[in-house]
């Protein structure tokens, strides 16, 4: 069979998303951040939030979030998202707002923003990527750290008595009032990638619903930061980041 | 609804004015003395009239980034704070000018550093006009120096900062914040309404529609080359403001021989520091700086082959006068009269500096 012959729309079976465009990323082999904007990107187009949705993109890996998904985008300082993210959406009460944020953005830097937004049940959705590293400044401990791992900053493993104990930031967002939806979800197999999907779609239906706070926990590699190949990453994960960031929803009211 | 003569405090005559400049958010967080401002926009609840957004933040932090974020969208949006609350929000000002953002921040100045004092100050002149956070930026920087002020600098300062997508800032002090005075408050202006802003705000994160590119609200760019441009973009623009926007206010200069060069609460006192200096035969002028940057720099020039001397007089140690000297550029001297911590001088005081450090 020819090329052109296999290539038609009746045997179609998976297309790139429209919001997508074909800037070449700049994430590692085997990073979860290019199926998570990749899921966002569909969750918008299947919702038909194109022309209403603005990302608060964080300072972090995805600090370029703004130059894959073609949408209207904020470049928040590092773990103010849900502080902008707050007044966009209570200035433009109809748009779709959603921020994105790593580890040591939402659960460091910005923990204030983070569970202030989210007590006070702003409809908006937090993306959360956990991967326990600081993946642009080069491999540092993150507050998710897990104990023992190493990391630039705790080369010996993280020690619980010198560094504290890695934070299920979550758990205590599930814990408030404001929050409506709670939930951990991982994108290292098309199965996974498949729920994840469904959770930040309800996530997004939620906001523009007015049901409050939405956040969207991915647990996620890192493989450069981790030092480990793509493949090796993803079972390490589920080896170690699993059991102790478990997957599923920690909350989700209808 | 029409203009309205009314008693109030400087900070109440700003959230006023706010509301019927026709403010789409205010965001802040309690610091004395500056709450009545926060304190009354709860009080009114605009929302119910307006649809003006009214939010008590977690911190300063948050209400600088929440003013980043509605400015993003194209709102004319603001904050306000006092002394250490203003420090907090350097890190959202300097992204706010990097990004080009109109904004509107208020200011009302007390002694410190540190926690210092509840009284009055004017020792933020340097944070104010000479950065504050990082990188080269500038603030358009006004100085009111009555409730009247507090309430018209509203407009202009949203006006200029809309102008030229950039944050403005009132320079206030806890003297104006907490003074009561018969004020003019404006007529309502309407809040613009979406379409109106995507037509003046194209650049506004309004959601993207199939006609243009995305708008990205953003300071970083990791290309050198690129980033001397747009640095070199912010400097066009802050010489087109210097250029345009100077504000001053001059009282008995004519035949001045000495002259008091004072801002705010200052330039009040200075008032009748001229008037008593006058009695006593001395003839003395004010210069009051409206616009702290730009600074009035061509008329202090322009004074200064007039003049046999000038006293810089502020609450702090000394900080405007570094910008007199600057623009006198060594052609009459310029010595500096201040009190500190929350000491405000009195007309004595100020005339028998002047005698010591000037006339002599």
């Amino acid at each position: 069979m020819e090329e052109n012959e296999i290539i038609k729309s009746e045997n179609l079976v998976y297309t790139k998303p429209r919001l997508m465009n074909d800037n070449p990323m700049h994430y590692c082999p085997g990073c979860s951040h290019g199926v998570i904007h990749k899921l966002i990107a569909e969750v918008v187009e299947e919702l038909g939030l194109e022309e209403k949705t603005i990302g608060i993109s964080p300072v972090g890996c995805a600090v370029f979030a703004y130059n894959y998904i073609d949408i209207d985008w904020i470049e928040a300082a590092h773990g103010r998202a849900p502080a902008i993210a707050t007044a966009v959406k209570r200035l433009n009460p109809s748009k779709m707002v959603f921020t994105y944020q790593g580890d040591g953005d939402l659960a460091a830097i910005g923990t204030a923003e983070t569970i202030h937004a989210a007590n006070r049940g702003e409809n908006i959705v937090i993306i959360f990527v956990n991967n326990a590293i600081y993946g642009m400044t080069g491999g540092q401990m993150a507050p998710t750290t897990l104990e023992g791992m190493p990391t630039s900053t705790c080369p010996y493993g993280r020690n619980i008595a010198l560094n504290g104990y890695p934070l299920k930031i979550s758990n205590l967002l599930a814990q408030l009032d404001g929050t409506c939806l709670v939930t951990r979800q991982s994108v290292q197999n098309a199965a996974a990638v498949k729920k994840a999907k469904k959770a930040l779609k309800k996530a997004f239906e939620n906001a523009m619903n007015g049901k409050g706070t939405s956040v969207v926990e991915f647990v996620s590699t890192c493989s450069s930061g981790w030092k480990m190949t793509p493949e090796k990453a993803n079972k390490w994960m589920e080896e170690n980041m699993f059991p102790f960031y478990p997957l599923g929803d920690l909350k989700n009211i209808d | 609804m029409d203009e309205e003569i009314r008693l109030m405090k400087g900070n109440e005559a700003i959230a006023h004015a706010a509301i019927r400049y026709g403010a789409d958010g205010y965001f802040g967080y309690p610091i004395t003395p500056q709450s009545e401002i926060l304190e009354t926009l709860m009080a009114e609840m605009p929302w119910e009239k307006t649809g003006m957004v009214v939010l008590q933040a977690e911190s300063e932090v948050a209400a600088i980034n929440m003013v980043y974020g509605g400015a993003g969208t194209g709102k004319k949006v603001m904050t306000s704070s006092s002394s250490p609350g203003v420090s907090l929000k350097q890190e959202g000002i300097s992204y706010i000018a990097g990004a080009e953002l109109p904004c509107l921040i208020v200011n009302v100045m007390r002694g410190g550093p540190g926690l210092g004092t509840i009284q009055p100050s004017q020792a933020d002149y340097f944070q104010t006009v000479k950065g504050g956070g990082h990188g080269d930026y500038r603030l358009i920087t006004l100085a009111p120096s009555s409730v009247q002020e507090m309430a018209d600098f509203v407009g202009l300062g949203f006006d200029l900062a809309f102008k030229y997508r950039n944050p403005a800032i009132i320079l206030a002090d806890g003297i104006i914040g907490q003074m009561m005075e018969k004020v003019v408050l404006p007529p309502f202006h309407p809040r613009r309404t979406e379409e109106e802003i995507v037509k003046e705000c194209p650049w506004a994160t309004q959601g993207k529609t199939s006609n243009r590119k995305p708008n990205i609200i953003t300071s970083l760019e990791l290309d050198p080359a690129i980033m001397e441009e747009n640095n070199l973009r912010f400097q066009a623009k802050y010489k087109r403001i210097e250029e345009n926007e100077v504000r001053y206010e001059e009282y008995m200069c004519d035949d001045a021989e000495f002259l008091l060069v004072a801002f705010g609460s200052s330039a009040r006192i200075c008032l009748k520091v001229v008037e008593n200096a006058r009695k006593e035969g001395l003839k003395v002028g004010l210069l009051r700086p409206i616009t702290l940057w730009p600074f009035p720099k061509l008329i202090l020039q322009k004074y200064a082959g007039q003049v046999k001397g000038i006293l810089s007089v502020e609450l702090n140690a000394g900080q405007m006068v570094e910008d007199i000297r600057l623009a006198v550029n060594g052609k009459v001297k310029v010595e500096h009269f201040g009190r500190l911590g929350g000491i405000v001088f009195t007309p004595d005081e100020v005339l028998e500096a002047l005698k010591n450090k000037i006339i002599k």
